[in-house]
């Protein structure tokens, strides 16, 4: 048996790692507030932006009268041969199976798209080193420095060298630490240019999507081609178990997060009623260049907010990873020093027995 | 008639000003538009430029990327991708933006993104315009 010395050692160093379980749980939680309140402050902008493109979409004649088909490019319905799947992850680990979840959704979704090209796009550490393990990089790098040359709505000619049916064509890491609009909208551009040039047919965000600390999900998202403007395609989703639920509500109570999804009536409210108003609006430039205009910053508004949700929903994760880590480390606390009683009132027991006989053999 | 506007623009980062205004003017793709109370309702595309609004004779400025308004009778709102006040904007980035804009369209690159080029350089130039505007006074 371990002597009272080794056991109280042991104490100390578990007591030192709660120490720093704790602090790591009251970080993600500050910043997981930080994050719910950039995603709430991103609302009006997006509900106004969808509002708007919601009642141009019957004026502007998007959509040919008399075949039916799309006159904007990101409208456009293609046969699905080539996927771009961007997998959102985050750039660190200890946050549970935040980051495993994601993966292995996005290995199903391989799976289940098998026979197609899908060019992976990598959005934090753990998604690039997870795919660079598995899958080549695409052989031609910086799609961008060719961009200029070819005239931008001629498909341009599919790759055909690629390195295999699976590819990673971009990796973004450490985006997501300071995350800005600018961001999401490089991203955005990227993926509407290449979308216009024909070179992928269809654009799916994988992520974990984040509406409160217990309400989340793994989803597939299709964003490209924009089916219905206000209307997300989830196309695969995975809800949290009920246990992990609980476990959240739990971490997030002792770390003094609110649990609830905010009150965002008012402010959904207000955005509602813009360019709804019911009155004949002049239109500075036609209805269609409007559209032209506007429809492109949906996109990269939509990819935007999928980072800012997954950002939160990683804080989240980590929050709850270090809150049971907290417990389980004063659990561990609790028995050892079970253990360590127990070890000296043994050792008091057997020195009182051996006073006893000694002074009965007198 | 109401002789003030709700004025509000919006970012996708943020609700940057919320405010009652006598007079808003915003960068609209065809030209400037000067907007007073009872303007008849209107929606309009915004180029890169700066907003100026007046409330109690003092005039407020920001710099504005591309984004659209909508007018109302007693309402303005503006979509914004970004804007920035301006007490807020970075004097020294502006500037560095605006000297790596010019490199950009003197370079002999054939791969240049002229357009995108000019945005920038404009953009820079409003900023550093709006910036040198700092707690002016209206009519001052």
């Amino acid at each position: 048996m371990a002597g009272i010395l080794d056991i109280r050692r042991r104490i100390r160093s578990v007591r030192n790692t709660r120490q720093i379980t704790r602090a790591m749980k009251m970080i993600s939680a500050a910043r997981l507030r930080r994050a719910q309140e950039r995603a709430l402050s991103a609302r009006p902008y997006a509900q106004m932006l969808t509002n708007v493109l919601k009642s141009l979409v019957m004026r502007a004649e998007v959509y040919d009268p008399e075949t039916g088909e799309p006159r904007h490019p990101l409208l456009a319905q293609r046969e699905e041969k080539t996927i771009l799947l961007i997998v959102v992850t985050g750039d660190k680990g200890l946050a549970g199976a935040f980051n495993a979840n994601i993966l292995k959704a996005a290995m199903r979704f391989i799976q289940a798209k098998e026979g197609k090209n899908i060019d992976i796009e990598a959005v934090g550490r753990k998604a690039r080193d997870f795919f660079r393990r598995r899958f080549p990089v695409a052989p031609v790098e910086q799609p961008e420095i060719t961009e200029a040359a070819e005239e931008p709505l001629t498909p341009a000619p599919r790759a055909e060298n690629r390195s295999g049916a699976v590819q990673i064509v971009g990796e973004h890491v450490g985006i997501l630490g300071r995350l800005e609009f600018a961001q999401g909208k490089a991203l955005g551009q990227s993926i509407i240019e290449r979308y216009t040039r024909c070179e992928i047919d269809a654009v799916y965000v994988l992520y974990n999507e984040f509406k409160s600390v217990v309400s989340q999900r793994v989803v597939v998202d299709e964003i490209l081609p924009t089916a219905q403007i206000g209307a997300s395609a989830v196309l695969q989703a995975e809800e949290m178990a009920e246990q992990e639920k609980l476990r959240m509500a739990e971490a997030a109570q002792s770390a003094g997060v609110s649990i609830s999804e905010a009150d965002t009536k008012a402010i959904d409210e207000r955005a509602a009623a813009f360019a709804a108003a019911p009155v004949d609006y002049i239109y500075e430039q036609p209805p269609q260049e409007l559209f032209r205009s506007m429809l492109p910053r949906y996109v990269e508004l939509r990819v935007f907010h999928t980072l800012l949700e997954s950002v939160a929903a990683e804080h989240a994760a980590r929050m709850t990873a270090m809150d049971a880590a907290t417990n389980n480390a004063s659990e561990m606390i609790d028995a050892l020093t079970l253990a360590m009683n127990r070890v000296r009132q043994a050792k008091i027991t057997k020195e009182i027995i051996e006073i006893v006989s000694g002074a009965a053999a007198l | 008639m109401a002789d003030t506007i709700q004025l509000e623009i919006v970012t996708p980062e943020r609700l940057v000003v919320q405010d009652t205004v006598a007079e808003v003017q915003i960068p609209g793709k065809n030209g400037y538009l000067g907007i007073l109370p009872g303007h008849a309702p209107l929606i309009t595309e915004l180029s890169v430029g700066e907003i100026s609004y007046g409330v109690n004779g003092f005039t407020h400025y920001l710099a504005v990327a591309w984004g659209f308004a909508e007018v109302l009778p007693t309402k303005v709102t503006i979509l914004a991708e970004t804007a920035e006040r301006s007490e807020e904007i970075d004097v020294e980035r502006a500037r560095r933006a605006k000297e790596k804009a010019e490199q950009m369209l003197h370079s002999s690159d054939p791969n240049t993104d002229f357009d995108r080029a000019l945005e920038a350089l404009k953009h820079a130039e409003v900023r550093l315009d709006v910036a040198a505007k700092r707690g002016v006074v209206a009519g001052a």
